[in-house]
């Protein structure tokens, strides 16, 4: 009787076993890819007016709750009306092209439709007065905003993001004075942050419930 | 040395190695086959159909409610993945024990496990309100940072199926090796060759390959023997671990293995009475080897019975009022015609297997089979509804009634075993050649 398979019968095998681990391999990371969110850190993202924060906080020296004023008393920190944009921009550069959106809406009534850059999903309740007043600067969660000429996201803002300084928030506390400040850095973070641990009672006991920001 | 006494004197392994693989290879695909798979094929198609509307619309199409939250789902979850048991237990556990009429058996039940096994894993993912999701049970580091609650039994049981399936399959296939290679040596043409041929993977029943294959089986069957306990254990513990009167007991992980065997080896008979009727295979499966299983029914029966009786009297010996209130609602309840059917079936119709001549009447043992089906079907689902529908508050009772999807997924999932069993009944050996083989005498030459 003939033979079934021929002498290579063997190393096909293999080679198919191969490929099929690497296709399984592949086929999972593919889904993963496609399933994840968009992975937008670092991108900007087109808006009705190119605002640049490097420009207002970076040239103009201007507080972030001049803009973003319910930061320290409320769960969003807060788009400024365009009547804010107004206190300025009804004098200044009245006549560039860049601000028309600004003065329609200030003519219309019409809100600017910002993009959001710092999205989270809505079963998450985020609180932004919470970690101002507990010492958490800008710049930990945002990055250096004062030099971005066009916004964007410096974090996943993953949950496993957020668990990794609820579980050990020494690492990026500063004192409630710097909170706004873009270029404070620290000395010694380590004994900085277990101080003020003790001295803004931050409870870490509750730090991990799934209660505190999925209600 | 004479032949074993489970095989006729003129049996030769030439004989079992054609009279098995005919059916396969020679048998031509009969009117009866093709009828009862389409139309098997046809109430899968329903099934998957539902399982379409379950996902795109959400599981409110099932009966289940607040207080009856597990009703259908787990009843059909627990029933499928017992009737698994029975078939490791037959190949594994008789292997440990030795006992060498299993050789008949062996392969047609564990073909049962492996099928039963995946239809059951399907309801747990099913019930799921979000089924899309069921992979977060799986321990893997992720974005949230989270990991599955380690004392869900719950969280067991998905553990508890993959294992078990995966070692169930693995059983399965390595015993079916040395069949798959006389297939691939009997088959008649280049396509079966190759189909065979390459299920084989190079089988050659070299004498290393047989004493590795020997060490394999002996390992999976010790590490199968104990999955079967545990892996039922832990269907028990899913309820065991509630608090509710009629769930939160410590009867229930031997109870529920019990069970496990009881309804494992009346499918087991349930599917061995018309096998042998339509593939001529009474040479093998012998009355004996019926009249075995109807004990081992009538054994684990016993053990069921017993706790049904310790039930009761727990109930009444603690003095707990729900508990003595969930019993008296299965007895005399709205659902106390299930309770009923249960005992009847459970209890009463076993009892006749303790007479001779109904163990060796394929017709009555086909019957009492199938009432042990239906009474561990309803048992279970008595278990699961009864403690819910009426529990600790009175302003939380409420019926259940099955919809019309509830009876897709019941009847469906049937019919989704019969195709499985059909096709394996076409493509693969019913009968384990190699282990019949062995039942042989050793030296032929000798003996004559």
């Amino acid at each position: 009787m003939a033979q079934v398979f021929s002498r290579y019968a063997g190393f096909y095998a293999r080679l198919a076993l191969i490929a099929l681990l690497v296709l399984t391999t592949s086929g999972v990371l593919a889904w993963r890819a496609l399933t994840a969110e968009r992975h937008t850190v670092n991108e900007t993202v087109e808006q009705p007016v190119p605002f640049s924060h490097k420009h207002h906080v970076g040239d103009v020296g201007l507080d972030c709750r001049y803009c973003h004023a319910s930061v320290e008393t409320s769960a969003q920190a807060g788009m400024p009306p365009v009547s804010t944009c107004m206190t300025c921009h009804s004098q200044l550069f009245t006549d560039q092209r860049m601000l028309a959106p600004v003065r329609q809406a200030w003519i219309s009534g019409q809100s600017l439709a910002w993009r959001r850059v710092n999205q989270l999903p809505d079963f998450v309740y985020f609180n932004h007065s919470i970690h101002v007043a507990k010492g958490v600067g800008c710049v930990s969660c945002h990055g250096r905003v004062d030099q971005m000429p066009l916004m964007r996201r410096t974090e996943t803002l993953s949950m496993k993001w957020c668990l990794d300084c609820h579980r050990d928030p020494e690492q990026q506390l500063r004192p409630r004075e710097h909170v706004f400040d873009m270029a404070w850095t620290p000395k010694d973070q380590r004994s900085l942050g277990i101080a003020l641990v003790q001295a803004y009672r931050i409870d870490r006991a509750k730090m991990m419930d799934c209660s505190l920001c999925h209600r | 040395m004479s032949a074993s006494p489970w095989l006729a004197p003129d049996t030769t392994a030439e004989r079992i190695s054609r009279e098995v693989s005919d059916i396969v290879l020679a048998r031509p695909t009969s009117r009866t086959w093709l009828a009862s798979f389409a139309l098997a094929l046809l109430l899968t198609g329903v099934f998957m159909a539902g399982i379409g509307h379950l996902v795109t619309t959400g599981i409110g199409i099932w009966g289940n409610n607040i207080p009856v939250a597990w009703a259908f789902d787990i009843t059909n979850y627990v029933w499928w993945i017992a009737i698994g048991m029975a078939g490791t237990f037959i190949s594994a556990a008789l292997l440990l024990a030795r006992q060498v009429w299993r050789a008949s058996l062996n392969r047609y039940a564990e073909t049962m496990t492996v099928f039963a096994v995946s239809i059951s894993g399907l309801f747990p993912i099913l019930h799921l309100g979000r089924p899309w999701f069921f992979y977060w049970l799986a321990p893997y580091p992720d974005r949230m940072g989270v990991w599955p609650q380690w004392r869900s039994s719950l969280l067991w049981d998905f553990f508890a199926i993959i294992a078990y399936l995966l070692v169930s399959i693995l059983y399965w296939y390595v015993g079916l090796l040395p069949d798959l290679a006389t297939l691939r040596d009997r088959a008649n043409s280049r396509g079966r060759q190759v189909f065979y041929g390459l299920l084989a993977l190079g089988w050659r029943g070299d004498a290393h390959h047989w004493q590795r294959y020997e060490t394999l089986s002996l390992t999976l069957a010790g590490l199968a023997v104990p999955l079967v306990f545990s892996v039922h254990s832990m269907v028990a513990l899913d309820f065991s671990e509630g608090l509710l009167p009629g769930w939160h007991s410590t009867l229930f992980p031997p109870f529920f293995v019990a069970g496990a065997l009881f309804s494992g080896f009346a499918m087991a008979l349930a599917i061995a009475v018309p096998v042998r009727r339509w593939y001529g295979l009474h040479r093998y499966i012998t009355p004996r080897h019926l009249d075995y299983l109807a004990r081992m029914v009538l054994a684990a029966g016993l053990v069921i019975d017993y706790s049904y009786a310790a039930e009761i009297f727990d109930a009444f010996y603690s003095q707990d009022r729900y508990a003595i209130a969930s019993l008296m609602a299965k007895f005399a309840g709205p659902y106390a015609w299930v309770y009923w059917t249960t005992i009847a079936c459970n209890v009463a119709a076993i009892q006749l297997l303790w007479s001779r001549r109904v163990r060796y009447s394929p017709a009555a043992l086909m019957v009492i089979a199938l009432l042990v089906l239906v009474g561990m079907w309803c048992e279970r689902f008595l278990l699961i509804v009864n403690s819910l529908f009426r529990d600790f508050l009175p302003s939380s009772a409420g019926m259940f009634y099955p919809t019309v999807w509830d009876l897709v997924f019941l009847f469906g999932s049937m019919a989704f075993f019969l195709v499985l069993l059909l096709l394996f009944a076409r493509l693969l050996p019913m009968l384990s050649m190699a282990e019949l083989r062995k039942l042989l005498p050793r030296h032929a030459g000798e003996d004559a």
